[in-house]
C-alpha cells in the first residue's frame, strides 16, 4: 500500500515538475519574441524643459506603448576631447532626467534616458539620431534660442530626422516647466 | 647619496602667492643658516614677489635660442655645479625648449633632487594631468603644460596656498597679479569667482587625496608583522572610498548608475560599473544597444564599465570588490522571486557574505517597468 502511495507521489511530482519546466520554457520563448521598437526622443538642453513638451511626449508614449528617451544634449568645448567625461554637464543633466523619469513612471511609461555629447547641440542630436532609432522626436520650441536649439537646428531636424518630428510651441501664458526642483 | 627633500607649493590659480611663499620659506631657511639659492624664479613683475627674492643668491639663467628668439631658462648644469643645500625652482610644469637636458622642468628638478639638493617648487592645480580635462571643462581654459600626477605624489610635502576667490579677485583688481591693461580680460575669463571657487575645491580635494595616499604609503612601508602593518592592512578600507554599481544592460540600470554617480560625487571618489555577463552568451540586439548606452554613460561620467563573464554573480562581484578596493556596493532592487528561487537567499545578503567585512551594500529602489533582479 505504502509502495503504491510512494510511486503515485513520485509520478505526481514528476508530472508537476515536467509541467513547471514546460511552462517556464514556453514563458521564456514568449518573452524572446522580438518586440517592435517604439521610441520617442525628447531632446533638451539646460536645466528646465517645457512641461507641455514632456506631457505631450508622455501622452504619445503611453498611447503607443512606446519608450520615452529623454536626452540631455551637452556641448563639449572644442579644447576638450569629444569623448571626455563631462561631470559639470552631467551634474545638470542628472536631476532633470530624474524629474522626467519620475513623471513618466507615474504615468506608466518606460524610460530609457541618455546624455549625448557633441561639439554643438545639433551635433549631439545628430549623433543620437545616428545611433538610435526613433519613431518620433518631440522638441519644445521654448528650448530654442541662445541657450538651446536654434531655429536652424529645428529646420535641420525637420529635414534630416528619420522620424516624425513634433515641435511644440506653447502659448504665451504657458510657462510651466519641468525642472530639477519641480 | 640620499635624494633631496621635495616640497611643492600648490595653488588654484596664478596670483595666490605660491612663489611668494616659496621665497618666504627659502629666506627663513637661509636665516636658519642653510645654504639657499634660487635655481629659477619667475616673478611676473610682481613687486611683492621680487622683494622677497632680494638678498637670495640666484644661479644665473642660461640663454637659449628657440625659433630665432632668445629665451632665458634654468641652467640645470649651473644649479648642479652650485649644489646648494636648498634650491628654489619656480613653475615645475614649465616646458623647456628643445635642445636642453629635459623637455620639462619637473624632470630637471628630479636631477637636482637626485644630486641630494632639497627643492622647493610651485605649480597650479590645472597643470596636473588627471585634472586637466576637469579644469578645462570648469573654466573653458585648456592648459597645455601638464605634469603627471606622480610628480605631486613624489613630493615629500605639498603645501596648498589657499585664498578665497573674492580675495584673489581683489588682488587682481588691485593690479597685484597682472598689469592693469590685462585685468578686465582676466576678470571676464579665467578669474570669474565661480571658476575660482571650483578650482579651489579641486585644489583642496587634490591635497586631501595626496595626504591620504601618503598616509597609506607610510603605513604600508612599516615592517611586516608589526601592529602598524596590521593597521595598514585595514587602512584602505577605512579611508579609500570607492563605489561599485552592479548593473545590467537594461534601461532601469541607468537610474542606479545616476544614484551611484551622485554618491561618488559627494564622496569625491571613483565609480566602477560592473555587469556580470552569463558566459558564452553573445551580446546582440537590444542588449547590445543597452551595453553601448551604459558604456557611453560611463564615459560621460568618468566611470569605468567592467564586463566580467561569469556564471556566478556573487563570486564575480566579490572578486572585483577585492581587486579594486571597493568600499560601497550598490545594487538594484530585485524583483520578487518566483518558484524555487524563493528558497534562495536574496542577492544583497549573499553579496554581504561574500565581500570583505566593511563593504557596505546599498539597494537602490527601481522606479520603472521592472526587469531588474538578479
Amino acid at each position: 500500500m505504502i509502495e503504491h502511495f510512494l510511486v503515485g507521489l513520485a509520478l505526481l511530482l514528476g508530472l508537476g515538475g515536467g509541467y513547471l519546466i514546460a511552462r517556464s520554457r514556453l514563458h521564456g520563448k514568449r518573452s524572446e519574441r522580438p518586440q517592435e521598437v517604439h521610441q520617442i526622443l525628447l531632446p533638451f538642453t539646460g536645466t528646465e524643459i517645457s512641461r507641455r513638451a514632456v506631457d505631450a511626449a508622455l501622452r504619445l508614449a503611453r498611447a503607443e506603448g512606446a519608450t520615452l528617451m529623454p536626452a540631455y544634449l551637452a556641448a563639449v568645448p572644442k579644447q576638450l576631447p569629444l569623448d571626455c567625461a563631462i561631470s559639470v554637464e552631467a551634474a545638470k543633466a542628472m536631476p532633470m532626467l530624474e524629474a522626467i523619469e519620475q513623471r513618466a513612471t507615474g504615468q506608466g511609461v518606460a524610460v530609457d534616458a541618455r546624455i549625448e555629447r557633441g561639439r554643438s547641440y545639433r551635433h549631439a542630436l545628430r549623433r543620437l539620431l545616428g545611433d538610435e532609432s526613433f519613431d518620433r522626436v518631440v522638441v519644445s520650441a521654448t528650448a530654442t534660442g541662445a541657450a538651446g536649439l536654434s531655429g536652424d537646428d529645428l529646420v535641420w531636424l525637420l529635414e534630416k530626422a528619420p522620424a516624425e518630428v513634433l515641435i511644440l510651441r506653447p502659448g504665451p501664458s504657458d510657462e510651466s516647466r519641468v525642472s530639477a526642483t519641480a | 647619496m640620499d635624494r633631496g627633500h621635495y616640497k611643492i607649493f600648490l595653488g588654484m590659480a596664478a596670483g595666490v602667492g605660491k612663489t611668494y611663499r616659496m621665497l618666504q620659506e627659502g629666506r627663513a631657511e637661509r636665516e636658519a643658516g642653510r645654504d639657499v639659492a634660487i635655481g629659477y624664479l619667475e616673478p611676473h613683475k610682481r613687486e611683492e614677489t621680487s622683494a622677497q627674492a632680494e638678498g637670495l643668491e640666484v644661479v644665473p639663467r642660461r640663454r637659449v635660442t628657440y625659433r630665432d628668439i632668445e629665451v632665458e631658462e634654468m641652467d640645470l648644469p649651473g644649479v648642479l655645479a652650485r649644489a646648494p643645500e636648498l634650491a628654489l625652482i619656480d613653475e615645475l610644469a614649465h616646458s623647456n625648449p628643445p635642445g636642453l637636458e629635459h623637455g620639462k622642468r619637473y624632470e630637471d628638478i628630479a636631477d637636482v633632487l637626485a644630486a641630494g639638493v632639497d627643492v622647493y617648487s610651485t605649480v597650479n592645480v590645472q597643470h596636473l594631468e588627471s585634472l586637466n580635462d576637469r579644469v578645462a571643462e570648469l573654466t573653458g581654459v585648456r592648459v597645455r603644460e601638464t605634469v603627471p600626477d606622480s610628480v605631486l605624489g613624489s613630493a615629500d610635502e605639498v603645501v596648498l596656498i589657499d585664498l578665497t576667490p573674492e580675495a584673489l579677485v581683489e588682488r587682481l583688481r588691485a593690479g597685484k597679479i597682472y598689469p592693469g591693461e590685462n585685468v578686465a580680460a582676466a576678470l571676464d575669463n579665467f578669474f570669474r569667482v565661480e571658476n575660482l571657487a571650483a578650482l579651489r575645491e579641486v585644489s583642496l580635494r587634490q591635497v586631501a587625496e595626496d595626504v591620504e595616499s601618503k598616509r597609506l604609503t607610510l603605513h604600508l612601508d612599516e615592517p611586516l608583522g608589526t601592529r602598524e602593518e596590521r593597521v595598514a592592512a585595514e587602512v584602505p578600507k577605512a579611508v579609500g572610498e570607492r563605489i561599485l554599481a552592479l548593473v545590467r544592460p537594461q534601461p532601469s540600470s541607468q537610474r542606479l548608475v545616476r544614484r551611484a554617480w551622485r554618491s561618488a560625487q559627494r564622496l569625491g571618489t571613483g565609480l566602477d560599473l560592473l555587469w556580470v555577463k552569463p558566459p558564452g552568451k553573445p551580446i546582440e540586439g537590444k542588449e547590445e544597444r543597452q551595453v553601448t548606452a551604459l558604456r557611453r554613460l560611463a564615459s560621460v561620467l568618468g566611470a569605468t564599465l567592467l564586463i566580467e563573464e561569469h556564471d556566478d554573480v556573487v563570486a564575480a562581484t566579490a572578486r572585483v570588490v577585492r581587486e579594486r578596493g571597493i568600499t560601497y556596493l550598490m545594487v538594484g532592487e530585485s524583483l520578487p522571486l518566483k518558484g524555487f528561487g524563493r528558497l534562495r537567499e536574496p542577492l544583497p545578503q549573499r553579496l554581504m557574505k561574500a565581500t570583505p567585512a566593511g563593504v557596505d551594500v546599498r539597494i537602490v529602489a527601481h522606479r520603472g517597468d521592472g526587469g531588474e533582479g538578479e
